[in-house]
């Protein structure tokens, strides 16, 4: 599937390179996943080209969250290969060494820092160092102020800077967390239900974001909410038993008579 | 706000911050001038021997802080701290060792008394350089400082936490309170290092130099309090916050959350070692016993009594901890042990955030006389 041809796309020096030739940011090939002989993930396989914005489907239990844990180092695969571009094996990488590769996650259910205001979230999420010494000194300058400010405005979150983030609303921390993305500042989104507990205005500003960010960055959701998969999906990936069940738009999905067997047999 | 706070500004902003330093500067006014200007005779003169049990208590204070920024900021609990107080004691014991040359009782010029009396015809390797003042003073930070550094590069990596971390810190201790039982260690075995004499070439029998050790005591609280402060007013500060409230998510935006961990671990056992080396002088002894794992549980008795994460609280609980232990130990020695363990469960259970949290809660009380109900929630 790698081919020779380079291209990188990266923005910061520090930051390892991500090598994006064939057009393809994440290669998932043959992944599979046994918790105590229940496979959860059964030889998936997944691509994701530059700058897409794919949702992911399934129901319950079909290995939606595990893929993702596979992908961001926290759950170790029985066997495949997931790579980061051409040249980054993430198999190989822990937790932290994958995020600042350029691979942000918003998690199912959300998970903020509960003690740190709205402001210290975003700050601690804020792309940059990650050395104890560098940060015992480091003082925010203008631009990475401003770039708090702006993500604050885009959360819709700036009039609660400095409420402690334990005190938000479920539809609040969902948004804090993707705010944190936005701080990350990531090649590649792994976003884990977005949508759960928000309300319809807020569920459509989160389809605008998520459609703005796509084109220069990759995004994969997951989502259960087929209004909302409709308003953004280009691409639709059915997932179920751990693997893929269907590809396609999401009228081709919805019309695969396996993928209509699946939902209806729950 | 969030970050444009100097560190001046956060400790005088802080009430905790300012009672602790007010108190600190009072005790180092008062105590020198009611010990050295106060005639003997007069009731308001503070005996030396009380001199240097508060210097002592100075030194518990320091060592609280020292727990209180790795187990309150940083959730991990530690019960091996006395590893590092003791090892930092035992630099400075063998400075002391080395200064009493020929004023020992087999009167031999390089030996100490128990090597002598060991039938030992050489001083050990690592006794070299430690007659000499500031190589002494470099191995109390560095022997404590290795040693944590070590052990933190692997717990921290094999990702040991909770229980487990805790158990590991005290077999630590553990290990080294029988190492040092041993006579063939070198370091005095059973009965330690003792019969100092002088420290820089001051006596240590005189008020002044107990004053003095006080007064090093006092600023050394002082500092490390402003140090601790300085920390975790930084970003540092928020991370390591971060790591001890959610550990994995730390770790999923990036941060290398067994380094934020080692920093502080080595630096909290440095501030253990600091405490260790002006504790010696002042009790006059370093023995094994120091190592032993309940002083290291104790400690932590110290932060939770006083209010974990607050450090003053820490300070606190140190003081008024060891002050009830000094008296149990002197009226109803045999109780001490089991006044101990109903603090360390009366407080577990109704004092979740300590004695300055109570405090807190009073006061929040006073300003508003009649709470509304719905506040309770
Ligand atoms: N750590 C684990 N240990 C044991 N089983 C697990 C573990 N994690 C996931 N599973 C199981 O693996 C299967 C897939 O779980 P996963 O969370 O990936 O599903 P999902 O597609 O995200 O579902 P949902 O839509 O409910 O979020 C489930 O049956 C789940 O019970
Ligand atoms: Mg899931």
């Amino acid at each position: 599937m790698r081919g020779t041809q380079r291209q990188y796309l990266g923005r910061r020096s520090s930051q390892p390179k991500v090598d994006i030739a064939n057009n393809i940011i994440l290669y998932v090939e043959d992944v599979s996943v046994s918790f105590d002989g229940f496979r959860a993930l059964n030889h998936l396989n997944l691509y994701i080209e530059v700058g897409e914005l794919r949702c992911i489907i399934g129901p319950n239990g079909a290995g939606k969250t595990t893929m993702m844990d596979v992908i961001t180092g926290k759950t170790r695969p029985d066997s495949g290969s997931a790579w980061f571009g051409q040249t980054i094996d993430l198999l190989t990488l822990s937790e932290p060494e994958i995020a600042q590769a350029g691979i942000g996650r918003k998690f199912q259910k959300p998970t903020v820092f509960p003690n740190h205001t709205v402001f210290e979230n975003l700050e601690l999420a804020m792309a940059g160092t990650r050395s104890p010494w560098r940060l015992l000194v480091a003082r925010l300058d203008g631009e990475q102020l401003d770039r708090i400010a702006e993500v604050l405005r885009t959360i819709g979150l700036a009039d609660r800077r400095d409420a402690i983030a334990g005190s938000l609303s479920h539809g609040q921390k969902q948004w804090l967390e993707i705010g944190m993305l936005l701080m990350q500042d990531p090649q590649l989104l792994l976003v884990d239900e977005p949508v759960a507990g928000m309300t319809p205005q807020e569920t459509e500003r989160t389809a605008e974001l998520l459609v703005s960010l796509a084109g220069t960055r990759s995004v994969v959701v997951v989502e259960h909410d087929m209004d909302f998969v409709r308003s953004i999906a280009r691409t639709v990936t059915v997932l179920h038993e751990g693997s893929v069940l269907a590809e396609g738009s999401i009228d081709d999905v919805q019309a695969n008579p396996r993928v209509v067997e699946v939902y209806l047999g729950e | 706000m969030t970050q444009s706070k100097s560190l001046l500004g956060t400790l005088w902003t802080e009430r905790g911050s300012r009672a602790f330093y007010a108190v600190l500067l009072l005790a180092a006014v008062l105590v020198p001038v009611l010990n050295l200007g106060v005639a003997e005779s007069s009731a308001l003169h503070v005996p030396t021997y009380t001199v240097a049990l508060l210097g002592k208590y100075l030194c518990y204070a320091l060592l609280a802080i020292a727990v209180d920024l790795v187990w309150g900021y940083c959730g991990i609990l530690s019960l091996g701290h006395t590893a590092f107080f003791a090892l930092g004691g035992y630099a400075m014991g063998m400075y002391l060792m080395r200064q009493i040359g020929t004023r020992g009782v087999y009167g031999d010029p390089l030996l100490p008394d128990f090597m002598v009396f060991l039938n030992w015809k050489e001083l050990p390797w690592f006794w070299h350089g430690m007659d000499t003042f500031w190589f002494a003073m470099l191995m109390v930070l560095l022997v404590p400082g290795l040693l944590a550094y070590a052990f933190g590069w692997f717990a921290f990596r094999s990702r040991v936490t909770g229980v487990y971390l805790s158990i590991i810190t005290q077999a630590l201790t553990y290990a080294l309170l029988l190492a040092f039982f041993r006579n063939e260690m070198g370091f005095g075995g059973n009965n330690g290092l003792t019969d100092f004499k002088d420290l820089l070439g001051f006596d240590l029998q005189k008020p002044g130099v107990r004053v003095a050790l006080f007064l090093a005591s006092a600023l050394a609280l002082g500092l490390a309090y402003a140090a601790c402060r300085a920390v975790i007013a930084s970003r540092l500060g928020r991370v390591i916050e971060a790591v001890r409230d959610a550990e994995s998510r730390t770790r999923f935006i990036g941060y290398r959350v067994e380094n934020v961990k080692l920093w502080v671990w080595v630096f909290s056992a440095l501030l253990a070692a600091v405490a260790g080396a002006l504790y010696v002088p002042q009790v006059g002894i370093i023995n094994p016993s120091e190592f032993a794992p309940i002083g290291a549980i104790e400690i932590v008795v110290w932060v939770a009594v006083g209010g974990r994460g607050t450090l003053y609280g820490a300070a606190l609980g140190a003081l008024l901890v060891n002050y009830a232990k000094t008296w149990f130990t002197g009226a109803l020695p045999e109780v001490w042990l089991f006044a101990l363990g109903g603090l360390f469960v009366g407080v577990t259970l109704f004092l979740p955030q300590g004695i300055v949290g109570l405090i807190a809660q009073l006061q929040a009380r006073l300003r508003r006389p009649a709470p509304p109900k719905e506040a309770s929630a």
